[in-house]
């Protein structure tokens, strides 16, 4: 008569404690992360460069445990029982697999250079608190969660692990209006969308009966699943809580307000390396949970991405602030990382993903450059601010223009490559329309790249710019420097020989499937 | 009809009129007070599907705890309900149209008997499913319920990060100095001759 | 009660007997009780009066004994005055709101071995469940009266009873590690073996922390703030009179009696003898000395005494310390006992079994 949900034919009767091995970068990084929140208590202001520090060396440490996490022998065994190159363990809800591991690894630099560039700025605002650095090594404990996530459960926690952390870091900055208020709307749209986002997995669950992506979708090769109104709808309401998530049209409303709102140095963070983890959580949960579905969620894709592409490079044109250009112009990208996905090809993931891997690298330099320019009490975050930099800083203003034109898709930058791998995957899986709206809009998209370009290298700095002092260079460290340089070096480099991540992406991506 | 399935329709019922009243209610404050309803018969209902541990911590954490500091906070903002509803009529239109959509979204799944599956066997009356939870908790689950303590670990930080305000000049009381203080350091005792009145002398 | 069941039934539809024997159950556990808050509030007033040098009531009836009777006449007869511009629904709920669960709570109360009403698997958090109600009477009864006095008292409780109620529950976590049952007639089992078979010996610090916490979820001395004169005349229930407040007052002492009864249960094996089985042999001596309810009224008693002796005793806590107390003291002090013992029990060492 009523439903129950026993639970008693669930319990293992014979449990064994879980392989802790294939999770020890993520145990480490949860105890790295509580030793810095401990370590920050106890210091006073003047050392409170010892906490940022130690969050470095845990996050590179991290970085090393997950490369050399997996021993060849273990893999060679789960090669040999499962015809996968990957370890579960937690009752298989975590999995461990070369593509978990290459995007473990870029969010986890990413973040090491995020927290470099983000010192001098946190700094000359008195913002300079243990606080950002242990969210943050949170937010990336909640994005390595979801990238090795093997259940819809863990994905979801992994996500409101992440998404918690972003909130109060981007009203980090309380006293501030704009903050508070960017703050505040991210944290209600996205508290929406995990909401739009868990109905969907509890319906797929309803009807699959389970929460694990393997079952689920072993469950669906033997059903009809596009007639099945149940999971339709719950492809829909994934499809709009992801949506949010990575901020397409026409759920990008959050994405400029928040991006303009936040302190320079959260925008930097939330624009790069969560973008990585939504793009994992994509994967999981529609190709290797939902790849039955796939003719349905293509159509759902393909539209979004067109949507995208269109008011992402438009509406950037008429943008005079850089961070909602930038905004924009993340929208516009989402839109092809979306077009990788939907191509439903390997080389479609790979490309996918090896856009998004680079697209995070470009956008953490960019921003990189706002903050070299900016001054306390001061953010050169509009347009007019770029003016005439190539006479202030040549050097930069070469490296903005490296970043510009990898973001324009201009060869010999990585972004041309990026872009050109992913048209082709969909010109691969036949949806030539939407290739070529890519390709027109990435020219519109151009228009708004190219006229940063021309107001650094072509105009001169007018009374805008303010008083004199803003035309020193900035009093960055050494540290940071470097790394803008290497960063921009790097899109270039990635550019001219893209072969070898490009081929770590197929290779992952294969290991996956 | 059974008694049993009385029950559950009374509750229903219950859960449906308050859910309704959340949305209709004009005070927040009422409208807080019909949640709490809901989540009171919510309960009841779990409890009557014998998951008698997760009905009575829904309304130990949901009713005893987070709805009190929720009508906290309700009862502390001044809302002016006029403003609230604003707007109103202005949205309507869309409003319906979404509530329609979804409605018939709903009844397609539900008559498209997606749900259609076999219903588990009862558990035996005298197993307590604390016990049962507790133990699928602690094994098969352990790794999401760590991750769920790590977010709640977030919360805070994030609270504190976000609410703690160490301002100068603040007289606080400090317990240990309190505690620490002997004799000595309050009490002087004076020595002094007894004084005589005045005009004895 | 069984032969009543038989009886009923033969007359009677099946479901109406039950329902006939349940209700006559409730009656005799309500009735009992309510006489025992009206007692208490004599009690209160007689044993204050004497800590304080004083007589207290002594003119109605013999030696006073009819007073409460007295007080309660009075209260019914009062006029029920309701504030303008209140909610008049929430006011009246308010007081209703903070009776029920007080008396609910009693079903799970077991008084002797097998003595209970419902005895259901996990008693103890229905308690803790039902408990937490309590505050909601409270809460709205501050709002409703549309008095700045009221609701200043009202935000003070609810942030206390929250705070309290976490500490509570944590010393409930380590007496249910020790006993491993929710169930109160299980965990007063768990117990026998005399005097030092008890939880209070291992779990000492709970049983401080869950009798303070105790005192401060009922909101009384020398956690009463709720109602501070000095500050805000006499907080939720300054706009209440006549029978509206005394269901507050029904409710306050109620839930007194509750904590001591828990208090008796959980920490000081209930209707367990504390000298165990020892006597059983002797005639009239054996039952008195053996186990039995008497027992547990004579345990509840002594923390009821505790509660008026505390209020005669100490100052009242200034808000902030009490807040103080909960989250920095005692919920701290829990989480290490329950730290400490569950590495005890994980070893297996428990010189208390």
């Amino acid at each position: 008569m009523f439903m129950s949900f026993t639970t008693a034919t669930l319990i293992p009767m014979q449990f064994a404690i879980p392989d802790f091995a294939p999770a020890i970068p993520e145990i480490f990084l949860l105890a790295g992360t509580c030793l810095v929140l401990l370590v920050d208590l106890f210091l006073k202001d003047s050392n409170r460069y010892i906490t940022y520090l130690l969050s470095q060396t845990v996050l590179l440490i991290t970085a090393y445990l997950v490369i050399s996490g997996i021993n060849d022998v273990s893999m060679a065994e789960a090669l040999q029982t499962t015809g996968k190159a990957s370890l579960t363990t937690f009752s298989e809800m975590f999995v461990l697999d070369p593509m978990s591991q290459v995007l473990k690894v870029s969010i986890l630099l990413i973040t090491v250079g995020v927290f470099v560039y983000s010192r001098p700025y946190l700094k000359t605002r008195q913002m300079f608190k243990g606080e950002y650095f242990t969210l943050g090594m949170f937010a990336v404990l909640g994005m390595m969660i979801m990238v090795s996530a093997k259940t819809m459960l863990v994905i979801y926690l992994g996500l409101e692990l992440l998404s918690l952390a972003m909130y109060a870091m981007v009203a980090f900055r309380r006293n501030d209006g704009r903050a508070s208020e960017a703050g505040m709307k991210y944290f209600v749209l996205g508290a929406i969308a995990s909401g739009m986002l868990l109905y969907g997995m509890s319906i797929i669950y309803g009807v699959t009966g389970s929460l694990h992506l393997d079952h689920i979708d072993s469950f669906m090769m033997g059903h009809n699943v596009m007639t099945n109104m149940g999971l339709l709808l719950g492809l829909s309401f994934v499809l709009v809580g992801l949506g949010f998530k990575l901020g397409v049209v026409p759920f990008h409303m959050w994405v400029p307000d928040v991006y303009d709102g936040s302190p320079t140095a959260v925008t930097l963070f939330l624009g790069t390396a969560p973008k990585i983890a939504a793009f994992a959580m994509m994967f999981r949960l529609l190709v290797e949970g939902l790849d039955e579905m796939l003719l349905g969620w293509q159509q759902i894709l393909s539209l979004l991405a067109a949507l995208s592409l269109f008011i992402g490079n438009v509406v950037a044109i008429a943008q005079t602030n850089i961070k909602r250009m930038l905004a924009y112009s993340t929208i516009s990208h989402m839109g092809f990382v979306l077009l990788g996905i939907l191509a439903g090809t390997e080389v479609g993931y790979a490309s996918s993903m090896f856009y998004i891997i680079t697209y995070s690298i470009v956008a953490m330099g960019a921003f990189g450059i706002i903050i070299l320019l900016s001054r306390d009490g001061y953010e050169a975050d509009r347009l007019i601010d770029l003016q005439g930099l190539s006479s202030r800083h040549p050097w930069y203003a070469f490296m903005m223009m490296l970043f510009l034109f990898s973001m324009a898709g201009v060869p010999p930058t990585v972004g041309f490559y990026a872009k050109l791998s992913v048209l082709k995957a969909v010109v691969g899986a036949e949806v030539v329309w939407l290739a070529v709206f890519a390709v027109v809009m990435s020219v519109i998209g151009a228009y708004y790249y190219l006229r940063a370009i021309k107001l650094m290298y072509f105009d001169q700095p007018d009374e805008f710019v303010g008083d004199e002092e803003l035309l020193v260079p900035a009093k960055s460290g050494f540290d940071f420097k470097l790394l803008l340089s290497v960063n921009g070096l790097s899109v270039l480099a990635l550019g001219i020989l893209p072969g070898a991540l490009m081929s770590l992406c197929v290779l992952a991506v294969e290991a996956s499937l | 009809m059974t008694f049993e399935l009385f029950i559950f329709y009374v509750f229903s019922a219950v859960t449906l009129f308050s859910a309704v009243g959340v949305v209709t209610a004009r005070n927040p404050v009422y409208a807080a007070l019909f949640l709490i309803l809901a989540f009171f018969t919510s309960a009841a209902t779990w409890v009557l599907l014998e998951a008698e541990f997760l009905g009575v911590v829904l309304v130990l954490v949901y009713v005893g705890a987070v709805m009190v500091l929720f009508l906290f906070v309700i009862m502390m903002l001044d809302i002016n309900i006029d403003t609230l509803k604003e707007g109103f009529t202005r949205y309507m239109p869309i409003g319906i149209l979404v509530a329609v959509a979804v409605a018939a979204e709903m009844i397609l799944v539900m008559k498209s008997k997606t749900f259609d599956r076999p219903i588990p066997e009862a558990a035996p009356l005298d197993s307590s499913n604390t016990e049962a939870i507790g133990e699928i908790l602690y094994t098969e689950y352990v790794y999401p319920f760590e991750i769920a303590a790590v977010i709640l670990v977030v919360a805070i930080i994030a609270a504190i990060a976000l609410t703690l305000r160490r301002r100068e000049g603040v007289k606080k009381q400090d317990q240990g100095a309190q505690i620490r203080t002997r004799k000595e350091d309050r009490l002087r005792i004076v020595k002094m001759k007894t004084e005589a009145k005045q005009g004895e002398r | 009660m069984d032969t009543l069941t038989t009886f009923l039934n033969s007359f009677l539809p099946e479901g109406l007997a039950t329902l006939i024997v349940i209700l006559l159950k409730i009656i005799a556990i309500l009735l009992p009780l309510i006489l025992a808050v009206a007692y208490t509030t004599f009690a209160e007033r007689k044993v204050i009066g004497y800590m304080q040098a004083r007589m207290g009531p002594n003119r109605v009836g013999p030696k006073g004994w009819l007073q409460p009777i007295a007080d309660t006449v009075k209260l019914m007869f009062k006029e029920i005055i309701t504030p303008t511009n209140s909610s008049k629904v929430v006011f009246f709920i308010a007081p209703m709101l903070a009776l029920a669960p007080a008396l609910a709570v009693w079903s799970v109360i077991p008084f002797w071995d097998g003595g209970v009403l419902a005895n259901v698997n996990a008693g103890l958090l229905l308690i803790l469940a039902i408990n937490s109600l309590d505050v909601f009477g409270i809460i709205l009864a501050g709002w409703a009266s549309n008095s700045k006095y009221a609701i200043l008292s009202s935000l003070r409780v609810g942030a206390q009873v929250v705070s309290y109620e976490i500490a509570m529950g944590f010393a409930l976590v380590g007496v249910l590690m020790v006993s491993g049952s929710l169930n109160l007639t299980e965990i007063v089992r768990a117990q026998s073996g005399g005097l030092f078979g008890w939880n209070v010996w291992p779990l000492f610090g709970l049983f401080v922390v869950f009798f303070i916490s105790g005192v401060a979820e009922t909101n009384r001395a020398p956690f009463d703030v709720a109602e501070g004169e000095s500050e805000i005349v006499a907080g939720f229930h300054v706009e209440y009179s006549g029978m509206a407040f005394a269901l507050f007052f029904l409710a306050e002492y109620a839930s007194m009696i509750l904590i001591s009864t828990l208090t008796a249960l959980l920490f000081f094996g209930g209707w367990l003898s504390p000298f165990g089985t020892a006597m059983d042999d002797i005639p009239v001596l054996g039952f008195l000395m053996g186990d039995g309810f008497h027992w547990l009224l004579l345990k509840a008693m002594f923390f009821l005494f505790c509660y008026l002796w505390f209020r005669a005793t100490f100052p009242r806590y200034r808000y902030d310390q009490i807040m103080r107390l909960g989250w920095k003291i005692l919920i701290p002090v829990t989480l290490v006992w329950i730290f400490g013992e569950g590495i005890a029990i994980a070893l297996g060492w428990q010189p208390w079994l």
